[in-house]
């Protein structure tokens, strides 16, 4: 069967991970991997997997675009590199999914919104931040029932799984989250606190999520609305479990997730960065059935489009 | 070590947490007029540092740490306007607070600033610390629950904080679990790395009733910062009572420049009769200090009990089993339900 070409931008974990997720997708394959260190133990273990590889960052990566066929990259760098590296990849016509806070094109929630992303044919979406992924979800559960004014979530993520990008730019991590909260979760306003735990053995990525409704909540709407959402996020991400709730307190709704990888590159406590590559995974596999069935032409964009 | 050197003459800076710490104990309803009543009674009476903020600091204002009477905001405005010798500090956790909160403390009078991390998390500050030090405030870097980390890893993560920036690098016994001689090894490895211009701090929580005498063990290594508390007020048991450790230090000769007389009837007249608990070593507040739990835990154990029917002492250890830490308080009604649900207490819903 036919597969959509793919090239991973960033070595390091996240990266590391996508390697196993995108390479088990039916519809996508990993072709290249982009580094900046030529030392780097990303790069190493991306050609021994079968991947072409360079340490130019995405300079090395361009010339290869056309010949190459690749249509969807994925970008782990940083929320700097990103808004680069989107403007050079688009106008050659590969989309773009971008894992860093950079959030140059929409906020994309597989669960909750990623079928109007490829309706629209975006060419680069933002995948928000692990927290958002694993609470957004939720938050949608509850508004998609009752409104809701104010979402706030608390993402516990072990000391071994949060890499140096997020550490050195936690208040960035905070605003995406934050910010997504309203415009992907549907809430007015809305709060992300992150903590990072270094017990041993690791914490599996643990993620407590309350809202305030303005009226009254409809429980038993209200839980059948959380169930059937964390069935749909389960579909992707096996390990995202309920562990309490949702419970109810006055007009406070809360719900207590874990989230459990599949034990790609980290171990399965690394939930965070599972939900993170899985999501961005489903997320290039809907546009790349939609390629492969003909229904959409990525296509150019001139670099100023990319960048508004 | 040094064998119990004397102390006579030494200078200790003495920072206050009634108004932030405090805050945790007061459930966050601290009004505009107690802060300001308890920050000229500490103005006058000579105490250099006041930290006014929510308890968990800037950004605590949520569902998870409680929202207080005011914000940090109104708070700081108008404790700045009536002090007229101290520095108003804030408390920083990156996760929670952020750039922009600091810079709108900054411009409301703040000008001094602990960026706290959990002890092992210190590469999670460096661009609050180095905000800081832009701003030109005076910045520590404030290393919590340090009994979990061993002095050489204290080491590591204060000289971290000290390459971002942070003049004054604090060891934080939030679980007011720690002995003397676990602070005496703690502050001796910080000092032999650290540069010698940095400064080193103590914050204790009087858990064990070793406050004072673990902030002494601390000077005696070198440490020339002291967090403490009037009356005590502050989370768990309390922080070190700065009063009792102000006439400690005069017995001494520990030089603190501030007037123990003032403080005795500001503890006596002013916060005593502001708290809603007596805060000292109760059941609960010395199973957080044995079990070596976050004291903020304290009264959020509490009110998980009454709703699920399980002892505040159980969840609380159940809680240092599972090693969380500061800032997981959703954890502590989680937990609460889980054993609810194993005692037959709680359904689930799905069940």
């Amino acid at each position: 069967m036919q597969k959509v070409r793919c090239a991973l931008i960033g070595s390091g974990n996240i990266g590391a991970d996508l390697i196993y997720k995108v390479q088990r997708s039916p519809v996508l394959e990993p072709v290249w991997m982009v580094g900046i260190d030529p030392a780097s133990e990303g790069l190493a273990r991306a050609r021994e997997m079968g991947l072409k590889t360079t340490a130019e960052g995405v300079d090395g990566l361009l010339p290869h675009v056309k010949a190459d066929n690749i249509q969807i990259a994925f970008d782990a760098t940083s929320a700097y590199v990103h808004a680069e590296n989107s403007c050079k990849l688009n106008e050659l016509g590969v989309m773009m999914i971008d894992l860093t806070p950079a959030a140059i094109g929409p906020l994309c929630v597989p669960p909750v919104n990623l079928r109007e992303h490829a309706d629209r044919v975006e060419m680069n979406v933002n995948m928000i931040s692990c927290a958002g992924q694993a609470t957004i979800p939720i938050v949608h559960a509850v508004s998609r029932t009752q409104s809701v004014d104010y979402a706030e979530i608390i993402a516990s993520l072990s000391s071994k799984s949060v890499g140096p990008g997020t550490r050195a730019n936690l208040d960035e991590f905070t605003y995406t989250t934050s910010d997504a909260l309203c415009r992907v979760g549907g809430a007015r306003r809305g709060k992300a606190l992150a903590i990072i735990n270094p017990a041993e053995p690791p914490m599996i990525m643990r993620n407590t999520i309350h809202c305030l409704t303005d009226e009254h909540p409809e429980q038993a709407r209200i839980i059948d609305s959380v169930l059937s959402m964390i069935a749909e996020v389960q579909k992707y991400v096996p390990g995202y479990r309920l562990v309490n709730g949702p419970v109810f307190d006055d007009k406070k709704v809360s719900v207590f997730m874990e989230v459990a990888g599949l034990g790609d590159f980290l171990p399965r406590y690394a939930g965070n960065l599972d939900i993170m590559t899985a999501a961005a995974t489903r997320t290039a596999e809907m546009f790349a059935e939609e390629i492969l069935a003909g229904k959409i032409q990525l296509k150019s964009v001139k670099s100023a489009e990319a960048v508004q | 070590m040094n064998p119990s050197p004397s102390l006579k003459g030494r200078k200790v800076l003495l920072h206050d947490m009634c108004l932030r710490d405090g805050m945790h104990a007061k459930r966050e309803q601290i009004s505009v007029e107690q802060m300001v009543k308890v920050a000229r009674g500490l103005d006058e009476a000579g105490v250099p540092l006041i930290q006014v903020t929510h308890g968990a600091g800037l950004g605590g204002n949520s569902l998870q740490h409680g929202f207080a009477l005011h914000s940090n905001e109104e708070y700081l405005r108008a404790v700045s306007a009536v002090v007229e010798r101290a520095r108003i500090s804030v408390l920083l956790i990156p996760g929670l607070g952020t750039m922009r909160e600091l810079k709108s403390a900054y411009e409301c009078g703040a000008r001094s600033v602990h960026v706290a991390t959990h002890c092992t998390e210190a590469d999670t500050a460096p661009q609050h610390i180095a905000f800081a030090r832009k701003l030109g405030m005076d910045t520590t870097g404030f290393l919590m629950m340090a009994h979990l980390n061993d002095p050489v890893g204290i080491a590591k993560q204060g000289k971290l904080m000290e390459s971002y920036g942070a003049q004054t690098i604090y060891m934080t016994d939030s679980a007011g679990y720690m002995l003397p001689e676990d602070v005496r090894a703690r502050v001796a490895a910080l000092r032999e790395v650290l540069d010698p211009q940095t400064e080193i701090g103590f914050h204790g929580h009087h858990n064990l009733g070793m406050g004072i005498a673990n902030s002494i063990a601390a000077i005696e290594e070198g440490a020339s910062r002291i967090d403490a508390s009037v009356a005590g007020l502050g989370a768990g048991a309390g922080n070190t009572p700065l009063e009792v450790f102000a006439a400690v230090c005069e017995r001494m000769g520990i030089e603190t420049g501030v007037d123990l007389f003032k403080l005795m009837d500001l503890a006596e007249d002013v916060i005593v009769p502001m708290m809603e608990h007596m805060v000292r070593v109760d059941r609960e507040s010395l199973t957080l200090g044995f079990a070596g739990v976050y004291s903020t835990f304290l009264l959020h154990a509490k009110r998980a009990s009454a709703r699920f029917g399980i002892p505040a002492r159980d969840i609380l250890v159940e809680l240092g089993r599972r090693k969380m830490i500061g800032g997981q308080e959703d954890m502590i009604e989680d937990t609460a339900m889980t054993m609810a649900k194993e005692r037959g207490l709680l359904k689930d819903v799905t069940a």
